[in-house]
């Protein structure tokens, strides 16, 4: 079968599961594709290691042990850690670093069944929007490869564009699923903190960081995130005690009186007319289905911006502190004692996206500016989450953009990071309150690049918003479109 | 309020960067760049509003788990080891630690 | 009133690092076994490798609530786990998780007695908080040329930091506050105060003043690892900062090292940023709760403490205070007294004797009680034929030598050494008859009312008696005779 690369997560499961394919041509298949790393979405790519995953698929599925996702390809954001794949985070400081263990996340899908085709490309330790700062080159946007994919999970957004893998995993700190999800036409969704176990996945910023399934389809989202999700009390810490649920149980649930929230901040000046366009035209469709539109008021979204751009870096500040050139990855080749090892080793092996987050969280942790900064953000946090709870009395989901607009051009924001902030603002409220949060084709706006549609949902409530995702699925056809020679 | 260079100066050194004088220019201008949209964040009255550390504390209470107190980690040094820059008899080297 | 030093009044202030004896480390499950193979025990989280994160020892909580319990300190129902960032090659992640504003104990005392001239006074200290943290890994400097090697298997163990006000006045209080310290954390079995392999690590703050006057600029000396070298450590100190101020210069508040070959305390290179650690709760750990209900369990199954022993020593057995207190220097120590008291039915003679005899022979062999020779039950036969007066407290004293020595049971070792009393009058009686006999002219005198003329018969008899003739029977006999 040629359009093996076209087919869903759910139809490859099945396909295998029936014997029609066998997991070895599908990783093949894949892996043709892959060659010559289309888009640069790929950072370690090893045949050997995912035929020898895929003949122990086919080796469960041939005896009945196969798991409900046996021999379906996955391919994983570089942050996750890998025994059998290098590990880099997209920074130069752990170029060629081999983890002794695997990520939760990467043995749960691979306990469902799922191979691993390989590792993709990212920002820097998931410091960007854009994909444009990781150290091993920037991802092109498969719909105009003079685009940027989003970020930090752009590789996992190309990749799934592209046909390169069916589906993918990334991790949402600001809104890093979502966004390149909406920039590169795929869906996303970022579960509720605390679904998804952290233990492997490289930290960016503790509280925020989570990990979550990229695909075409909100029904492929939720196979993943079932097999992903569930409590991992001897790993993570974090980690709520929350049981795995089956996504897909209820997925095509009617939404007949759903009450979606307009939240009015996100409809403002900032938001491009095409941009809005594309989300009406999917709201409407939504509202055909049942669904009524009920205005309401997120009045903290536009701090989220400088809340969250001092409580990340804040976190990373520290987080990063063990890349030291000590017990692992880079060191300085020329260093005259203990200090200059440490100051060229991490002077090198860091990007400048990177370094600005270390010093604006060093700085804002520093003796004598805790309270005025980091204390006084996670304050406003508390508000902005208090804000998403009073919007539930009179909503069920809130619903609108992802972006302010569609994917830009490469280098274009390159001189001035506080650009790419801003364009956060619609992914940073449900980051900072830790709800799930996901990104559905909308359609498309200028120079025909794709439109997402951002739902958000209360705590816990992801089968709810794959639910709402899966209906406008049924109705619309934007996440089956493909780029030119895909 | 802005920073100075001075102050680059001080936190690259507490963060152990090398900065290079150029790059400590550009540090200083975009870093300023972005306490502009800080201001904003300053204005807001917190009085009485409590922290939130981990964000589903927002409405339930989050408890630290607590594991039994027992040893199940074998000896894995070789493979922890792997990617370290510098080992000798299993102890990890970096230029002399003078106290 | 406390004494000072050339006018000068020292205020110290202790900051104690107790190892708490768990099995696997406060955030691994890594072992915390000392002396394994350089890095052996040292896993995936202990090397800080990216993506690895922390799980909390519930062993290491119960840990800190019974030395909450012990001190009579505040359990808090909800405490904090904070990041303390700075660079090191012994701390692999770049910061330590530590507690910092909410500590899990809070508040607190330990109190002691200590000889002050003649005198014993009782004295209390006041903790500030005991809090959770990590400890650091180990450089090892030698024979890497220009280099060190680091061992991380150290990193992650359980430590306790215990912190008190600055009540401590003299470098006497200062040992004994760490000794009673160590006391408790042994006694309840939190931690094993192995002093050589680092266990019970301790750093005292130093200043002086002249009475009334604020608080002087501390100086703080680091790892005094032996109750030895505190003292001399702390003497050096406070004579070494009155010198200074004598001399007009100020105190800089600095670290310090005691070396134990010059006697002398040295400053440790001061990193200039070392004062800014940055502290932030940590976001990979929620809020440690602690509830009630296991407080009172913890409380349930605690051993005795040592001052609550020693009070009940002093009302069922009416022993002094002092006696008490010391008895329970150590459980073992303790344990022994009260078999002792028990088998024989005189507690103050076993405290006596424990005291006394016994102690003095441990402390001339190094010895602790456990590999006392003497067993409690062979005390308290020797205890009970003094009191049945089978032989005399000199006599006593013989037949302990014979036990320490191993010479066998209390009577055997008195019959092989002829060491019985004679209580048999009759013999006696023979014995007075003849040496009144030989000696007229005393009788004479005695009888002319010379009282001492006495003393040259009463020799004589015990002489002919071997000394086993009991002296009261004796004069009994003698006034008798000659009345």
């Amino acid at each position: 079968m040629s359009d093996l690369h076209n087919l869903s997560v759910k139809a490859l499961a099945t396909l295998l599961q029936t014997k029609e394919v066998s997991a070895v041509e599908v990783a093949t298949r894949f892996l043709a594709r892959m060659g010559g790393n289309p888009h640069n979405a790929f950072l370690d790519i090893d045949s050997a290691a995912t035929l020898a995953q895929a003949q122990a698929s086919d080796a469960k599925l041939a005896n009945g042990t196969a798991g409900p996702l046996e021999g379906v390809p996955v391919a994983h954001k570089d942050v996750f850690v890998t025994q059998d794949f290098a590990t880099t985070a997209g920074s130069k400081i752990l170029s060629g670093y081999r983890s002794p263990f695997d990520a939760t996340v990467v043995q749960r899908l691979r306990t469902a069944g799922m191979v691993t085709l390989g590792k993709l490309n990212c920002d820097e330790f998931a410091m960007g929007s854009a994909n444009e700062n990781s150290a091993y080159g920037a991802v092109q946007n498969p719909w105009d490869t003079a685009r940027v994919p989003g970020g930090s999970s752009g590789g996992s957004a190309a990749a799934v564009a592209a046909g390169l893998a069916p589906a993918a995993t990334g991790t949402d700190t600001g809104g890093s699923i979502r966004q390149p999800a909406s920039f590169c036409g795929i869906t996303g969704i970022k579960p509720t903190y605390g679904r998804t176990s952290r233990y492997g996945m490289i930290a960016y910023a503790s509280s925020l960081d989570q990990a979550g399934p990229m695909a075409r389809t909100a029904e492929d989202c939720a196979l993943l995130l079932s097999a992903m999700c569930g409590p991992d009390p001897d790993r993570d810490s974090t980690s709520l005690d929350v049981p795995a649920e089956d996504f897909t149980a209820q997925i095509n649930g009617s939404i007949d009186g759903l009450r979606i929230g307009i939240p009015k901040e996100f409809f403002g000046e900032g938001l491009q007319a095409d941009v809005r366009a594309a989300v009406d035209a999917a709201l409407a469709e939504l509202t055909k289905q049942g669904a009524k539109l009920v205005p309401i008021s997120l009045p903290r979204t536009e701090l989220s911006i400088p809340v969250y751009y001092i409580i990340a870096p804040a976190e990373a500040s520290s987080n990063l502190s063990r890349f030291d050139g000590v017990k692992f990855g880079h060191r300085a080749k020329d260093y005259t004692d203990l200090e200059s090892m440490y100051k060229k080793t991490r002077a090198e092996g860091f990007g400048s996206e990177v370094k600005r987050r270390i010093m604006t969280g060093t700085y804002v942790l520093s003796h004598g500016y805790y309270d005025a900064y980091y204390l006084q953000a996670q304050k406003i946090r508390r508000m902005i989450a208090d804000d998403f709870q009073n919007a539930f009395k009179d909503c069920d989901v809130i619903a609108g953009p992802v972006a302010p607009s569609v994917a830009w051009k490469l280098g274009e924001n390159a001189n001035d990071p506080v650009a790419d902030y801003l364009a956060d603002i619609f992914t940073l409220p449900a980051s900072l309150a830790g709800l799930p949060g996901m990104s559905v084709p909308a359609g498309f706006g200028a120079h025909n690049m794709p439109v997402g549609l951002q739902l958000i949902g209360n705590y816990f409530k992801e089968a709810q918003l794959l639910n709402v995702a899966h209906r406008l699925q049924q109705a619309t056809d934007f996440h089956l479109r493909k780029p030119m020679g895909v | 309020m802005s920073l100075t260079s001075q102050d680059i100066d001080r936190i690259a050194n507490l963060a152990r960067l090398e900065l290079k004088p150029e790059e400590s220019e550009r540090m200083l201008a975009q870093i300023n760049g972005f306490f502009g949209i800080v201001e904003a964040m300053q204005a807001v009255d917190t009085s009485g509003v409590q922290p939130l550390a981990h964000p589903v504390a927002a409405i339930q209470d989050i408890a630290l788990r607590l594991r039994e107190d027992v040893v199940s980690e074998p000896n894995h040094r070789e493979a922890n080891q792997r990617s370290a820059p510098a080992v000798e008899r299993g102890l990890f080297l970096v230029p002399k630690v003078i106290e | 009133m406390s004494k000072l030093v050339q006018g000068y009044e020292v205020v110290i202030g202790f900051e104690t690092h107790a190892q708490l004896s768990t099995n696997s480390k406060i955030f691994s499950r890594a072992s915390v076994a000392f002396g394994a193979e350089p890095n052996t025990q040292a896993c995936a989280l202990d090397m800080a490798l990216p993506g690895t994160l922390p799980v909390m020892n519930k062993g290491a909580v119960e840990r800190a609530i019974e030395f909450g319990l012990a001190v009579n300190a505040h359990v808090a129902e909800r405490s904090i786990f904070a990041r303390k960032n700075y660079f090191y090659p012994d701390l692999p992640k770049g910061y330590q998780i530590s507690q910092f504003e909410i500590p899990v104990v809070q508040g607190g005392e330990v109190s002691f007695f200590l000889e002050e001239g003649k005198e014993t006074v009782h004295k209390t200290v006041r903790l500030e908080r005991a809090h959770l943290e990590e400890d650091a890994g180990k450089s090892l400097h030698e024979d890497f040329i220009g280099q060190s090697g680091i061992d991380l298997n150290r990193a992650g163990t359980p430590l306790l930091e215990i912190v008190t006000q600055p009540d401590i006045r003299s470098s006497e209080e200062a040992v004994a506050y760490a000794k009673e310290l160590h006391k408790i954390v042994t006694w309840i079995g939190i931690c094993d105060g192995n002093m050589q392999e680092g266990s019970f690590r301790c750093d005292a703050n130093v200043s002086v003043r002249k009475p009334g006057e604020p608080l002087g600029t501390r100086r703080e000396i680091k790892n005094l690892n032996s109750f030895k070298f505190m003292q001399q450590a702390i003497d050096y100190e406070v004579r070494w900062q009155i010198e200074q101020i004598e001399d007009g210069h100020k105190i800089q508040q600095a670290t310090v090292l005691f070396n134990p070959d010059t006697g002398e305390t040295r400053a440790m290179r001061t990193k200039e940023d070392s004062a800014d650690y940055r502290y932030f709760p940590d976001p990979d750990l929620p809020p440690l709760v602690i509830g009630r209900d296991w407080v009172e369990r913890v409380k349930g199954e605690m051993t005795e403490l040592p001052r609550v022993m020693a009070e009940r020593f002093v009302k069922d057995y009416a022993l002094p205070e002092y006696n008490a207190t010391t008895l329970t220097q150590s459980k073992a120590m303790a344990a022994y007294f009260e078999a002792t008291a028990k088998a024989c039915g005189q507690p103050k003679l076993a405290s006596n004797w424990i005291m006394g005899e016994v102690s003095r022979r441990l402390n001339a062999g190094e010895m602790t009680i456990e590999q006392a020779p003497v067993s409690a039950a062979q005390l308290a036969a020797l205890i009970g034929r003094i009191s049945d007066s089978t032989i005399s407290n000199s006599a006593a004293r013989q037949v302990f030598e014979g036990l320490w020595n191993g010479e066998g049971e209390v009577d055997a070792i008195i019959e092989a050494k002829g060491l019985k009393q004679m209580n048999d009058t009759g013999e006696l009686e023979k014995i007075i008859d003849e040496v009144l006999a030989a000696n007229p002219k005393n009788v004479e005198e005695f009888k002319a009312g010379n009282a001492k003329a006495l003393n040259g018969l009463v020799g004589p008899i015990m002489k002919a008696s071997k000394g086993k003739a009991n002296p009261a029977q004796v004069n009994a006999l003698l006034m008798k005779k000659m009345g």
